[in-house]
């Protein structure tokens, strides 16, 4: 996954090649490093309260274990964050992938209830394929309200929002439907070559997003309409298409990940499914490095953290932390890996420490 | 130590020498900051003695501001010392200068317009009275300070109820009270007419009789002439020298900013005033009309051709350009180009006409701050390339580093950060974009202002070289001197409607200024009442 991903990112932003010293002290200047520091803090967390934590077993051809675990689970927040990556460097921010990603997993599941097969791979397939268009509609919805009519992102997908269940439930007439097919099953608990298919999946998309960002000049179009949309309008560029295409593309990752979610269940309650999926797609967009002003993103940091928000979800019942006190401690880490990401808290405490060095700014 | 501005004049060509009446208050020694690959300040000193004014001299992105930012705690220095009062500093935050008392006021007024006078100047020094504001208190200790600066203004009066010079002075005057030994204004004249900057220099002489040091920033030379007493010149984040205002004659001072003499300007003059309209115009407006912003005009532009617009803000001229580049839409009237009827709709479908249009709000409608040069500079043929074929990275690396070096982009590095680029070498950067998309017709909105003239002469240049190969140029710029030195026609706009189109043979500026004239109220009187109107 690195490897798709890393030439293009590294390319754009260093010019010459690094070796020793400068490769620490590029890694040092990464916007990667708090991200994936706050990563292996947790982690080390982890193996203090269970020192078995990072064991991985091969049994039955299959990876077993935390990791795998964790990989396996990463997979609906990763494609939904990483879909809001895109969004939210136009400036946007998608509200509704929860309710798109319900969408998708009650069709899907409805659609293999409904064939004449229950249990045939074609079904499951034509289920998923159903609702992934599906999801392209309502991607339409979305960036036809925010480019063409102009309405504010946050308010545009928040109609989606809480419209989007209700269309679920119609879907499902209200009721939660269990499917029985393996196939489709496969696609949240099955494994390819020792991994999770899912996880797979997951960074499959991610690759095919980075080449598609990187390797054409749709990242470098998505940034500028992000940095400055007026002077990116006076230049010939088409904003309403790009941001079009990304509300269409974040639409279609929520719609895998429901799919997905479903999937793990065999079941859809289009109530539950997904449900503040969009808040953490956000925090991992946020923790990854991706400002919500908009402009520069960066996938590898969603894809860190996404990890982190997976890692963070496994951490509590490891350390004992009682359920209750469960969203109180998932805030308090949120803020901390905020706080540590913020250059003026940084500041503040690294002037503490060493008496009078002056603040870094930028110049205005 | 009092009387220092009157110091022994110093030897124009090498650094003055430290031993002399006064100490400097303030001495900054071998300054270097770096902003990303961008060497915003390289060794640069700066010495300040109590008692005198210094101006700070250098052309936009000489350093100036970075200098300053240093020295009050915003920006923190990569090397060099701060040395105040014998000691060696570093402040960390402004409020940290401030308490050793550098003050700064800085171009824009950065006060409270709904609070009063005296609130303002004693914003979070409020004399204190069981535990409120002493409103007397404050009010009679503002007075003794507007007072000493010799300033009839009430302190009780609301602060946005004056004028911006005055609240300037209100500025300074909060500046003085934090009993400031060093006093930075930063362009302070630069909204202010005669009067006003009499008022200002004489406050100033007053602090520097009390032994206050002051650093000047302006780009009137007239005024440095007038008020400073010493002054320090950079270029490109270096330091040129320290001079003696008395001792160095405006043309030397103007050579020692920009570096070189002034001969491209010069030059320029003798050129222009080739015109053939023969053949079909490459762009044509009839009756170009839009509500609201201009009435209908009709303008030819043709192959080699430079049409300088001329006309006070309101005029119409910006409206023109936009009309004519798709940004915004026509109501009524056509566009012909190349003789074939055309509906622009967008930017883009201008662009794909092969016209490029430069606005005047270089920071909102043109610059990508966050992106490289490199990616502001490609961004319009990328744009028009769609996003599915991206420009090869050989063919963007020759474009880019022919570009550079064509226009003395500065840093000369594709991969620095826009914003971290001065005004001049930003609008060089934008110029490039669109000469990268091999215009035929371009247009250029105010390409120099607030621009050093250096970069000026530069662009004015290219802009001629580009006619003279056959692009089609539409010029405008407020300066009436930079119109007539680059056109071959001159359009001269008011009221939101072309008034007269002149070959410029032997058209002046004061010819203009009657034409603009001529239709009614003085330029000045319109003026006001059409900025207004923004």
């Amino acid at each position: 996954m690195t490897d798709t991903l890393t030439p293009p990112e590294a390319g754009r932003r260093t010019a010459s090649p690094v070796r020793g010293p400068r490769l620490v002290a590029r890694l040092l200047a990464s916007p990667l490093l708090w991200p994936v520091m706050a990563l292996v803090v947790l982690l080390v967390v982890n193996v203090v309260a269970t020192p078995s934590f990072l064991d991985v077993r091969l049994q039955d051809g299959h990876l077993y274990g935390n990791v795998v675990d964790i990989a396996r689970n990463s997979a609906p927040v990763l494609l939904v964050a990483l879909g809001m990556t895109l969004v939210i460097a136009t400036r946007g921010i998608d509200l509704s992938v929860g309710a798109i990603a319900a969408i998708a997993g009650a069709v899907a599941c409805t659609r293999i209830v409904g064939a004449g097969d229950e249990g045939a791979a074609a079904t499951a397939i034509m289920a998923c394929t159903v609702a992934l268009a599906i999801c392209v509609l309502l991607g339409l919805w979305n960036g036809f309200l925010v480019s063409v009519v102009g309405i504010q992102p946050i308010i545009a997908t928040l109609v989606l929002m809480v419209a989007g269940r209700g269309l679920a439930m119609l879907v499902t007439d209200g009721q939660i439907t269990t499917v029985n097919n393996d196939t489709f099953s496969n696609l949240a608990s099955g494994f390819v070559l020792g991994l999770p298919l899912a996880f797979l999946v997951a960074v499959a998309m991610v690759a095919v997003t980075g080449v598609l960002t990187r390797r054409t000049a749709l990242g470098m179009l998505i940034e500028a309409v992000g940095i400055n949309p007026e002077a990116s309008r006076l230049a010939g560029v088409r904003s309403r298409t790009i941001i079009w295409t990304v509300y269409v593309f974040g639409a279609v990752c929520a719609g895998l990940a429901g799919v997905i979610i479903a999937a793990n269940t065999n079941s859809v309650n289009a109530n539950s499914l997904g449900l503040w999926i969009e808040l953490d797609a956000i925090l991992a967009v946020v923790i990854g490095g991706t400002a919500l002003t908009g402009g520069r993103f960066s996938l590898l940091g969603t894809v860190v953290g996404a990890l982190f928000i997976t890692t963070l979800a496994r951490t509590i019942p490891n350390i004992g932390i009682p359920s209750e006190a469960n969203y109180l401690f998932k805030a308090m880490v949120v803020v901390a890996v905020c706080l540590i990401q913020s250059p003026r808290a940084r500041a503040v405490l690294r002037v503490r420490r060493t008496a009078p060095v002056a603040r870094k700014g930028n110049p205005a | 130590m009092t009387t220092t501005h009157e110091e022994p004049p110093v030897t124009a060509t090498t650094p003055v020498p430290g031993e002399r009446a006064g100490e400097p208050v303030i001495e900054m020694r071998d300054i270097s900051i770096t902003f990303g690959s961008v060497r915003a300040l390289d060794r640069v000193s700066l010495r300040l003695l109590p008692g005198e004014v210094h101006a700070l001299m250098g052309e936009n992105g000489a350093g100036k501001s970075t200098l300053i930012k240093a020295l009050t705690g915003v920006y923190s220095i990569d090397s060099g010392t701060i040395v105040v009062a014998g000691e060696e500093h570093a402040f960390a935050t402004p409020a940290a200068a401030q308490a050793a008392g550098i003050s700064t006021v800085y171009q824009e007024v950065n006060l409270v317009p709904n609070l009063t006078v005296a609130e303002n100047m004693l914003l979070g020094r409020e004399p204190r009275r069981l535990g409120g504001i002493n409103v007397r208190g404050m009010n009679r200790r503002a007075r003794e300070t507007l007072d000493r600066l010799g300033l009839d203004i009430d302190p009780s009066s609301t602060l946005g109820d004056h004028p911006i010079a005055v609240q300037q002075l209100v500025a300074i005057a909060r500046a003085v009270d934090v009993e400031a030994r060093v006093l930075i204004l930063d362009e302070p004249t630069s909204s202010l007419d005669a009067d006003e900057v009499a008022k200002l220099f004489e406050v100033m002489r007053r602090l520097r009789e009390d032994g206050v040091a002051i650093v000047f920033v302006s780009h009137f030379l007239d005024q440095i002439y007038e008020i400073a007493d010493r002054m320090t010149i950079l270029r490109n984040g270096r330091l040129v020298e320290e001079r003696m205002v008395a001792d160095t004659t405006q043309l030397e001072l103007v050579q020692l900013m920009i570096g070189r003499e002034l001969e491209v300007l010069d030059r320029l003059d003798h050129e222009h005033t080739r015109t053939s309209t023969d053949g079909p115009p490459v762009l044509k407006a009839i009756g170009l009309s839009r509500k609201g912003s201009l009435e209908a005009t009709d303008l030819s532009l043709y192959d080699g051709e430079v049409v300088g617009v001329a006309g006070l803000l309101g005029s119409g001229r910006t409206e023109l350009a936009r009309l004519l580049f798709g940004a915004d839409t026509a109501d009524h009237g056509s566009l012909e180009i190349r003789s074939s009827r055309r509906r622009l709709r967008s930017p883009r479908h201008a662009i794909d006409r092969k016209i490029a249009f430069s606005s005047e709000d270089r920071k909102a409608e043109g610059v990508i701050g966050d992106l490289t040069v490199a990616d502001n500079m490609m961004l319009a043929l990328q744009a028009s390339r769609g996003w599915l074929r991206p420009i090869p990275q050989a063919v963007r690396n020759r474009l880019v580093g022919e570009y550079i070096e064509a226009l003395d982009i500065r840093p000369a590095d594709p991969q620095a950060l826009m914003r971290n680029l001065s005004g001049g070498n930003q609008q060089k950067v934008l110029l490039a974009r669109w000469l990268i998309t091999e215009p035929e017709v371009l247009i250029l909105d105010e390409p120099t202002r607030g621009i050093d003239i250096g970069a000026k002469a530069q662009i004015q240049a290219k802009v001629a070289e580009l006619a003279r190969r056959g692009m089609s140029v539409v010029f405008i710029s407020a300066e009436l001197e930079e119109v007539l030195r680059l056109s071959d026609r001159v359009v001269v706009m008011r009221d939101r409607r072309k008034i007269a189109e002149r070959p410029n043979d032997d058209v002046s500026v004061s010819d203009i200024l009657e034409i603009i004239a001529g239709h009614g109220g003085t330029p000045s009187a319109r003026t006001e009442e059409e900025s207004s109107r923004d």
